[in-house]
């Protein structure tokens, strides 16, 4: 069952490690736009359940729909050509290859999509100018600060213009100021481009800038939307 | 928040009306819950009868008289003594959500769908809040952060209480 008008959609899913349940039937679903908080305590799924709706992690059990496309019916090219197109990804730390310059992490995606590399890096200069970090071009990732590295790692998800954005703690290294300017920078970002977000998080002032939000218990989800 | 101190520190920078003394209170301080004009009326007086302020000039022209009123040294001295000395932190023991909690296991009501509409309830404010800020000026920021933070620890005392509920519930029953 989608709810209507929704781009990601899942439902029942189950995930077992072994002798652990990491998710026990849980749901979720996203429209274009929408910001969504995942929340709960350490532990109860919610890096599991965000794996699954990317396509990283395939659940034991239950569905998944992108677009109204089931993941689990596509071959595995289709699913990384699928997540390299439409998905961007921020985590909490070490996305960034240390090798590049912060302008070429930021075109690396753009590239692996097999834009030109003068194209790929204007379009990663605009990014970058965006979340503030245009001063750090040349720079290396080792050279940077943790937040700023931070915005660049957003600038790079979002520079292949995905419709779902997937972020896990990304302000969990952070200082709440620079938390809160990244997750600023990020929704503004994320609303003009018209991309959905799960925002996996635990802190609520992060939480309080999506549109609403999931608790994830025991492997399971709650729609807190209906707790009132 | 003493009324009387903030509108006696407003008096330092030069003598204002009482019209004028709300308007700038307001403004600056207000935010959601203006003065009312009796207040302001009621606290002048006051500060009047006990000398921290007088009256720096009166006008007549069309319409009800206007006072002006400066601030005394005594004021002067009064709100240095007020700025100087640390408030009182909260000392949050007297929690209604606590009470609720104990009295929803009490009385066999469902205690986590109650704390989690509360969760909900209180994210739904953040949300209000941080918006609120986003579009605000530094002052705006600043106020909205003070009451996020508080909103921010009652929500992390949410879900502590959610996550020991089933022991809360042993204890209180059987105590
Ligand atoms: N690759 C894995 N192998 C084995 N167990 C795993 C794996 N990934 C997750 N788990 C287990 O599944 C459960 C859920 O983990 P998950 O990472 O989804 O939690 P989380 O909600 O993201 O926690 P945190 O807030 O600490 O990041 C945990 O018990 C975890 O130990
Ligand atoms: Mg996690």
């Amino acid at each position: 069952m989608t709810p209507a008008g929704s781009l990601l959609t899942a439902s029942g899913l189950r995930k077992t490690y072994g002798p652990t349940t990491a998710l026990d039937g849980a749901d979720f679903s996203i429209h274009p736009g929408e910001v969504v908080a995942v929340m709960g305590p350490s532990g109860s799924g919610k890096s599991t359940l965000l794996h699954c709706l990317a396509g990283i992690v395939k659940p034991d059990e239950g569905s998944i729909t992108y677009n109204g496309r089931e993941l689990a019916g596509l071959p595995d090219a289709a699913l990384s050509a699928l997540r390299r197109s439409e998905f961007g990804f921020v985590f909490q730390f070490g996305q960034l290859v240390p090798e590049l310059t912060c302008v070429e992490n930021v075109a690396l995606p753009l590239r692996l999509n097999g834009a030109r590399r003068k194209d790929a890096e204007q379009t990663a200069r605009t990014w970058m100018e965006r979340l503030e970090v245009d001063d750090l071009l040349g720079k290396r990732p080792g050279e940077v600060s943790g937040g700023q590295g931070q915005r660049v790692a957003v600038a790079r998800a979002l520079a292949t213009n995905p419709r779902v954005l997937f972020a896990d703690e990304p302000t969990g290294a952070l200082d709440s100021l620079n938390g809160e300017r990244v997750m600023e920078l990020l929704t503004d970002a994320a609303r003009s481009t018209n991309a959905a977000v799960v925002l996996v998080t635990h802190e609520t002032r992060v939480a309080a800038y999506s549109d609403r939000e999931i608790v994830v218990r025991d492997g399971r989800s709650r729609d807190m939307e209906r707790a009132v | 928040m003493s009324i009387g101190h903030t509108l006696l520190g407003l008096l330092e920078s030069g003598p204002r009306h009482g019209y004028d003394l709300k308007r700038t209170f307001d403004e600056k301080f207000g935010h959601d819950k203006p003065l009312h004009y009796g207040q302001v009326y009621s606290t002048m007086s006051r500060l009047l009868k006990n000398g921290l302020v007088e009256v720096d000039g009166i006008e007549t022209e069309g319409g009800p008289e206007r006072k002006r009123y400066a601030i005394t040294d005594a004021g002067i001295t009064d709100v240095e003594t007020w700025l100087a000395t640390p408030e009182k932190p909260e000392p949050y023991l007297q929690s209604t959500l606590y009470t609720k909690v104990v009295l929803a296991l009490l009385t066999d009501r469902d205690a986590s769908e109650m704390l989690d509409s509360q969760r909900a309830e209180h994210l739904r404010l953040m949300r209000i809040l941080t918006d609120r800020k986003r579009k605000g000026d530094l002052a705006d920021q600043l106020i909205c952060d003070h009451a996020l933070f508080h909103l921010e620890a009652d929500l992390r005392w949410l879900e502590l209480a959610a996550a020991r509920l089933n022991k809360l519930a042993e204890e209180v029953r059987s105590a």
